[in-house]
């Protein structure tokens, strides 16, 4: 059984969810992969003011496809978080609370999931087609030059994830592969 | 063919048909999963011994019937276009440039196909979108006869990143050989999109062995190496990776590789290089014959 939880995030909604759940989300996410994670650090340093206030805002580290004709968005599913993992301790500094991607984080995101109260899920990689149908409103909102990359507000209805981090530094992926391995070391 | 007076004749191909087939190729690629992808998916459902990933191949498996149903890319990495173009000897082509005719294939294909554009103008500097998805990535081969036979793979970043190569020593024997496979496909985990397909090049030289390696996902899932010994570490291999529990997506499980293949290739008496090129569960290729 999947948990509901409709966005922004809170502590509160972050506490009571765990690595290994399937959850579908509800609400505002953003989309910001390298070059839009690049841009928004800058901005952070140079004190420039955000194009999305960041306080209990989720990520969605992906590139779309561009909409066909009569479709909100294009097939839509993650990217590899790690290339983020450069960027994603500053911004949860300045308020944000989840990440959706793919793939391993480094110690250093780990670390500021569990100082920031913050989470990390896994949407399935290679399901862009599945993924898009859940995407009911999509807007570029900055970099639009960037194309694929730019950062566009989605609105989305019952988007399928499943926790990986949760805010205790519990890692479904080192969880998931103790259980199931079976090497003679 | 022969005219009458003995000669060979050529057969003229315009490269318009190329630009056409490519077209439908980039398209027809990305929306439909092959059938025996679909059919090593529905049977690693069956062998999953992970509920979750169950319900992850599950996942993956209707992602494919979506896009085939309503004509949409099955991933939004629609990936670098990778052309394997077996041109034969008694094709003359006319009507203009043979590579810019390719590339003007997967410039309309990526348009016209709602295709994501992935390629940047330079690898380091400015890495400015190009904005067409050009160039294409073409290897051509000349072969015997009149025909033209052009495949297109797509190949996405995230597991084409987590691929290696090692110039072993012919020393390092095919233990050497598997502890480089395993430690790569254990390092690179949930990034890859598993369940994966594993290519490998074993011999020739640097460049070599990454071509047959990549030339290696090429392969009909089921099918194995002709050469039994070769085939015989394939599914050594293919067993002891679905060992390391990385399972669909990473979350844990049985099935973290649909296929091994492995190609091989004479080699220098003073090397053993090995490449190995990690194909997501969306292993998308289509080929057509001219």
């Amino acid at each position: 059984m999947s948990k509901i939880i409709n966005t922004p995030l809170t502590d509160r909604k972050i506490d009571n969810l765990h690595a290994g759940d399937r959850v579908l989300l509800n609400g505002i996410i953003y989309t910001g992969r390298d070059a839009a994670h690049k841009r928004l650090v800058e901005m952070i340093s140079k004190g420039e003011k955000l194009p999305m206030a960041l306080k209990g805002q989720i990520i969605y580290y992906v590139g779309p496809c561009p909409a066909k004709p009569g479709q909100v968005i294009g097939s839509a599913g993650p990217t590899t978080s790690g290339r983020m993992d450069a960027y994603a301790p500053i911004l949860m500094e300045n308020g944000l609370k989840g990440m959706i991607g793919k793939g391993l984080r480094s110690q250093k995101v780990v670390d500021s999931i569990i100082e920031n109260n913050s989470i990390y899920f896994a949407a399935v990689g290679g399901a862009g087609a599945l993924l898009a149908e859940t995407i009911k409103e999509a807007e570029v909102i900055a970099f639009s030059e960037l194309g694929p990359e730019a950062i566009y507000r989605l609105k989305v209805e019952n988007f399928p994830v499943t926790v990986v981090i949760d805010n205790k530094g519990n890692d479904l992926y080192k969880i998931g592969r103790e259980l199931y391995r079976r090497v003679s070391e | 063919m022969q005219n009458p007076k003995g000669e060979r004749q050529m057969r003229e191909i315009n490269v318009d048909v190329i630009t056409n087939v490519v077209e439908k190729l980039c398209i027809e690629s990305n929306y439909y999963l092959p059938e025996d992808v679909k059919e090593a998916l529905e049977g690693a459902v069956k062998k999953e011994e992970s509920s979750l990933g169950k319900e992850i191949l599950l996942d993956i498996l209707n992602n494919q019937e979506i896009a085939r149903r309503n004509n949409v890319p099955i991933c939004q990495d629609t990936g670098l276009a990778v052309v394997f173009l077996e041109l034969g000897q008694d094709v003359r082509l006319v009507g203009g440039d043979l590579n810019e005719a390719i590339d003007e294939g997967v410039r309309r294909g990526y348009k016209n196909g709602y295709l994501r554009k992935s390629s940047v103008d330079d690898p380091f500097m400015v890495r400015k979108n190009k904005g067409d998805n050009t160039p294409a990535i073409i290897h051509t081969t000349i072969v015997k006869g009149d025909k033209i036979k052009i495949i297109l793979a797509p190949k996405g970043g995230g597991s084409e990143n987590m691929s290696a190569l090692a110039m072993l020593k012919p020393s390092d024997g095919v233990e050497g050989i598997k502890k480089f496979v395993l430690d790569t496909v254990d390092k690179a985990g949930s990034n890859p999109c598993p369940p994966i397909i594993v290519g490998i090049g074993i011999g020739g030289t640097i460049e070599k062995t990454t071509l047959i390696a990549k030339k290696a996902l090429l392969r009909t899932i089921g099918e194995y190496n002709s050469n039994p010994v070769v085939a015989n570490l394939e599914k050594e291999l293919l067993e002891e990776i679905n060992n390391l529990g990385i399972g669909p997506q990473g979350f844990g499980g049985r099935m973290t590789a649909l296929a091994v293949n492995i190609e091989t290739f004479p080699a220098h008496i003073a090397s053993m290089p090995v490449a190995i090129n990690i194909q997501c569960h969306a292993a998308r290729h289509k080929e057509a014959i001219i």
